[in-house]
């Protein structure tokens, strides 16, 4: 954090001051390391193993929360009784398809009949004793994650571990909180989304979430990565987390139920609306309810259409253009080089950036040119590089990494050809209209039938507040006509009102821009309301009602942030309350009404189907409800607690160029010995496009290198400050050696685990100040199925003195080892991304579809394979 | 500039004046004393965001004759309290970096070389193309006769280092196109 987030380490530095206990677990030492009261070297993959450990800890001592966990946590529900664990089925959870490498989640539901369920009321047994609660599984579950396990699993020695369970134990509670702090260390993994989820499951035991100095905080690494998750660009979702539709969801009422049902508990109950408001904003009149509001707009999805399924796809042609706002695939995503063969298969390309990035000149410059593999003359993509305008070039809005959307306003105008991506947008979208509208085909009435009319200033420029505006939504009939919506609250379902985005209901309230405030946050108190607007409702803290007993008191004075005030008959506070305002604490809710009446007045968790927080999820997860540990499916270490190696819902993709090492599981994987795993450095920012582009960043971290032990250097033969090339079953890469302490060998079982660290930012090219080789041309596109993320965190390699051959020979020297680890593929199809690998991940043919946010609240498993009978691409 | 005196020593100035130690204005030379920081004459200060990771600081950009001339961190931020990381601190070179592009550059296919482009060519191409590409790899429904309304033939890929309106901007077309695949630094 102190690396990549300096600015928001200040925080930590404060509340250590205050008397914060500071924790840092990482491979490495870095300068949170330097500021924390201890570092705990860990294997990289194994944190679900050491929170595990935690969990098991304060479960056996009964360490626990225990008034929290009963009142607003799933923890007294039963399961199904076909729920089958993997403590007994040796790492599988039951349902697991090895055909597909799916599961079929309808084991894991909650006991109860349907009409229950339906409404959030199952089974319970609040004494917390029942074999099937889920107190008792979690139990179970983890009782094996004894300190022991830690240390053979994790390399941490069990005085750091008792140190770290005490610390979260005594620092949760009443009085006090713990809070998580994560990056990308726990989401690039295959498995990643479940290391969080173990985090969560702690902090729900400990009763650290909905509270001040509580819990889980992503620390996102783009000005914007929240905004462009909540206003996605991704294939998965549309905005405010509703899902895309999928092939056969061609039922408008059907689609809405299956995001949230009337019936169930919580805000997801309003779905359809939310979806209405947004169809309406869209299409504008052309949407009624006659046509279902535009709903048969919008295009179905079949699978995962992540990133990386689109570069297999260009590899196959099957993708003509491809447009690039402000990222750098060839040196930030996973592959490198199957990202750069994919785009040198496009028709056309257009790169929208400051800078001539590597993504814009590997036609000409790229490691494939370089080694002769490709010229530009055999190359037919067509390039259009659009300079674009930069922050302080256009106005707008970032949401940052806590949900706090904060306004820009423009300073300049943008030089020369330069525009905004929003005035580049608009003016392709106009054009396109244009030149479509004679057109009679059906097809283009999705775009004809668009609003698509933003006031433009002399500039041609859009005016982004309109856009704001049409994200926040307005009553379209009525007295109210015209008026921007004030909280989502307000839309209705009958096409009387749009919201492009229902949860950003109100950034625009009274016409006024409340993600331009800015009372300084000196002349306000610690919760700053009054700086920026955060989403939802400008709430600072989530499922806050659980700041308060379930009485609606504060835990304590010194932990108050809501409570219940019985004289005013509503809920107060220092922030804006996350519960229906007038709901008592003692309401047993209705759950005849379903929605928000249905919650009762200690169902804090309000987008839950139950109201509660879910230390066992039965939906949402495409690898089981609960987490548990696998290896990462290039370790060279036997997962200790099953014969089921690794993650079995895993994805990768089969081809030549994406092969992995067997790791523990094939004599081969000896040849790729060592750990290495990625990261930021504070001087430069992901890919380098705005980074390598500067002279002072440049100059205060030149050049690629990597970390290595003195034990690790002494066992190859590296020399401080010479070169080392590193060899994957991907690529080679070289690096300058630092050889530092920083790095530190664990001893996990028998075997010394050596961890090599790598920046990733630097590319090979010739346009920018500095150049380097790329750590992401090592990876693999292997990928999480929940997140379809890939795996950057842990990844086997070898490590030699010297550069890097150049030219042809780069290949062939990665070729060499690929040989000696029997990597050709027909011939060991045991390794992933091989042909006809066996219980290697779903091929890229069924690859499950990874379905976020509302239906992850419902707690009625739907029984469908996710994706499973469906092409990704 | 004024003559100097044996008054304007600075040890003399030390003693007599204000600053016992030595450590300020006894010190500081002419020269110093008529320094003015270069955001002194700018002709506007705007409040802005630092555009690298999502922590959100403040930032104050100052400007002058349509240039960035200056950005600091701003201390209202009850995020970032005027601190700024070494990134954000060099965020005038993001805008005034001599790499900088300002011109549209199109390469055609099997080139050599970049060459010059009018952006409104440049723009009606990239027009007729996303049309072309859209119709080429249109699909209507999947084997089983199901509406999938779609085109694999368009993707992007960017959205984390831009605006909420423009994403908005981009998924709205998109998706009215009927390109799914669009994805963004999220996924990595």
């Amino acid at each position: 954090m102190a690396e990549a987030h300096p600015v928001a380490f200040q925080w930590v530095i404060e509340a250590k001051k205050r008397g914060a206990r500071v924790i840092h677990v990482d491979p490495r030492f870095t300068r949170t390391s330097a500021n924390a009261d201890r570092h705990i070297p860990i294997r990289s993959g194994t944190d679900i193993v050491l929170l595990g450990g935690v969990i098991r800890h304060v479960l056996e001592n009964e360490l626990y929360f225990k008034e929290y966990v009963q009142a607003y946590t799933n923890a007294s529900t039963l399961i199904s009784e076909e729920y089958g664990d993997p403590e007994d089925l040796d790492g599988l959870f039951s349902g697991y398809d090895p055909e597909t490498s799916t599961y079929d989640n309808s084991t894991w539901a909650y006991a109860g009949d349907e009409e229950s369920l339906a409404r959030g009321l199952p089974e319970r047994d609040e004494t917390l004793q029942h074999p099937r609660s889920v107190l008792q599984i979690l139990k179970r579950h983890y009782a094996r994650y004894t300190p022991q396990m830690v240390q053979d699993t994790c390399g941490i020695d069990p005085e750091d571990f008792e140190y770290l369970a005490t610390s979260i134990a005594e620092a949760s509670g009443r009085e006090k909180t713990t809070m998580f702090a994560y990056a990308l260390g726990w989401t690039q993994h295959q498995g990643g989304a479940q290391m969080i989820r173990t985090s969560g499951i702690l902090q729900l035991l400990m009763g650290n979430m909905g509270r001040p100095g509580g819990g889980i905080m992503a620390l996102r690494g783009h000005a914007t990565i929240q905004g462009s998750t909540d206003i996605p660009t991704l294939y998965h979702i549309l905005p405010g987390y509703l899902p895309m539709p999928k092939v056969g969801q061609d039922d408008f009422a059907e689609f809405t139920r299956a995001i949230g049902k009337k019936e169930q508990k919580g805000f997801w109950a309003n779905a359809d609306i939310y979806t209405i408001n947004l169809l309406k904003a869209w299409w504008g009149e052309n949407a009624t309810a006659e046509n279902d509001w535009g709903y048969h707009h919008l295009p179905k999805l079949t699978g995962a259409h992540g990133t990386y399924q689109t570069t297999m796809r260009m590899l196959e042609d099957g993708v003509d253009g491809y447009f690039l706002f402000g990222q750098n695939p060839a040196v930030g995503s996973a592959n490198g080089r199957l990202q750069r063969l994919g785009m040198s298969h496009l028709q056309w390309m257009v790169v929208r950036d400051f800078y001539m990035i590597e993504s814009a000149t590997w036609w000409r410059d790229g490691p494939e040119i370089e080694s002769g593999e490709l010229t530009p003359e055999q190359i037919a993509t067509e390039m259009f590089f659009l300079p674009a305008a930069n922050h302080t070039e256009k106005a707008g809005s970032f949401t940052q990494t806590q949900r706090m959307v904060q306004w820009r306003d423009q300073a300049v105008e943008p030089p020369g050809d330069a525009k905004s991506d929003l005035e580049f947008m608009y003016d392709l979208g106009v054009r396109i209209r244009e030149k479509l509208k004679d057109s009679t085909d059906p097809r283009d009435r999705a775009i004809l039938d668009l609003t698509w009319d933003y006031p433009v200033n002399e500039h041609g420029e859009p005016d982004a507040e309109s856009v704001l505006a049409e994200i926040n939504g307005r009553h379209l009939e009525g007295e109210k006509a015209g008026q921007p919506l004030k909280a989502f609250g307000e839309m209705k379902d009958d096409g009387s009102t749009i919201g492009g985005c229902w949860i950003y209901a109100g950034v625009y309230a009274d016409g006024i821009n409340q993600a331009r405030r800015r009372t300084p946050g000196q002349d306000q108190d610690e919760t700053a309301a009054d700086w920026g607007w955060a989403w939802p409702a400008n709430r600072r803290i989530l499922y806050n009602r659980a700041s308060a007993d379930p009485q609606g008191r504060p835990w304590s004075e010194k932990k108050k942030l809501v409570w219940w005030d019985e004289e005013a008959g509503r809920w107060t506070g220092n922030d804006v309350p996350d519960f229906p305002l007038t709901k008592r604490p003692d309401d047993p809710g209705d759950p005849r009404q379903g929605g928000a009446a249905a919650l009762s007045g200690t169902d804090a968790f309000i987008m839950q189907g139950d109201g509660r927080g879910w230390l066992f999820a039965p939906t949402g997860m495409v690898d089981g409800p609960m987490p548990t540990h696998y290896e990462s499916p290039e370790s060279n270490i036997r997962n200790p607690l099953y014969l089921q190696q690794s993650n079995p819902t895993r994805v990768t993709f089969r081809d030549e160029d994406n092969l992995s090492s067997p790791g523990a599981m094939g004599p081969g994987g000896e040849v790729y010995p060592y750990v290495f795993t990625t990261y930021r450095i504070t001087e430069h920012h992901t890919a380098g496009g705005m980074s390598r582009f500067l002279p002072y960043l440049s100059e205060l971290q030149p050049e690629m290198y990597c970390e290595v032990s003195p034990e690790l250097a002494a066992e190859v033969g590296l020399e401080p400050y010479g070169w080392a090339t590193i060899i994957s079953a991907r690529s080679a890469i070289e690096a300058k050696v630092l050889i530092t302490e920083r790095m530190t060998p664990l001893q996990v079982g028998d075997r010394t685990v050596h961890q090599i660290g790598l920046p990733f930012h630097w590319g090979q090219g010739t346009e920018a100040i500095i150049s380097g080789d790329g750590a992401n041309d090592l990876i693999g596109m292997n990928l999480d199925a929940n997140t379809q993320i890939q795996n950057s965190k842990n990844n086997s390699c070898t490590l030699i003195p010297g550069r890097r051959p150049r030219g042809p020979e780069r290949g062939e020297l990665v070729e060499a080892y690929r040989r000696r680890a029997g990597l050709i593929p027909s011939e060991h199809p045991e390794v992933d991304g091989a042909e006809g690998a066996p219980g290697a991940g779903p091929a890229d043919t069924s690859v499950p579809h990874a379905v976020r946010g509302p239906e992850e609240a419902s707690a009625v498993p739907s029984g469908e394979r996710s994706m499973k009978e469906m092409k990704n691409r | 500039m004024a003559r100097t005196t044996f008054l304007d020593w600075p040890v003399i100035r030390q003693l007599r004046g204000a600053d016992p130690t030595g450590r300020g204005t006894a010190v500081t030379s002419a020269k110093t004393r008529s320094t003015t920081p270069r955001t002194a004459d700018a002709d506007g200060v705007t409040d802005s965001i630092c555009p690298y990771c999502a922590v959100g600081c403040g930032q104050r950009v100052f400007h002058k004759d349509g240039k960035v001339i200056q950005i600091e961190g701003n201390p209202d931020s009850p995020v970032s309290r005027g601190r700024l990381c070494p990134k954000g601190a060099a965020s005038e070179q993001l805008a005034n970096s001599y790499l900088r592009q300002t011109k549209v550059r199109y390469r055609r296919p099997y080139a050599t070389e970049w060459e010059d482009l009018e952006l409104e060519t440049a723009m009606d191409m990239i027009a007729d193309r996303f049309i072309a590409s859209r119709r080429k790899h249109w699909e209507d429904e999947d084997e089983h006769g199901r509406p999938l309304k779609r085109t694999m033939g368009i993707a992007s890929l960017g959205g984390a280092t831009i605006d909420n309106e423009e994403n908005y901007l981009i998924k709205k077309f998109f998706t009215a196109a009927g390109a799914i695949q669009m994805e963004n630094q999220a996924r990595i």
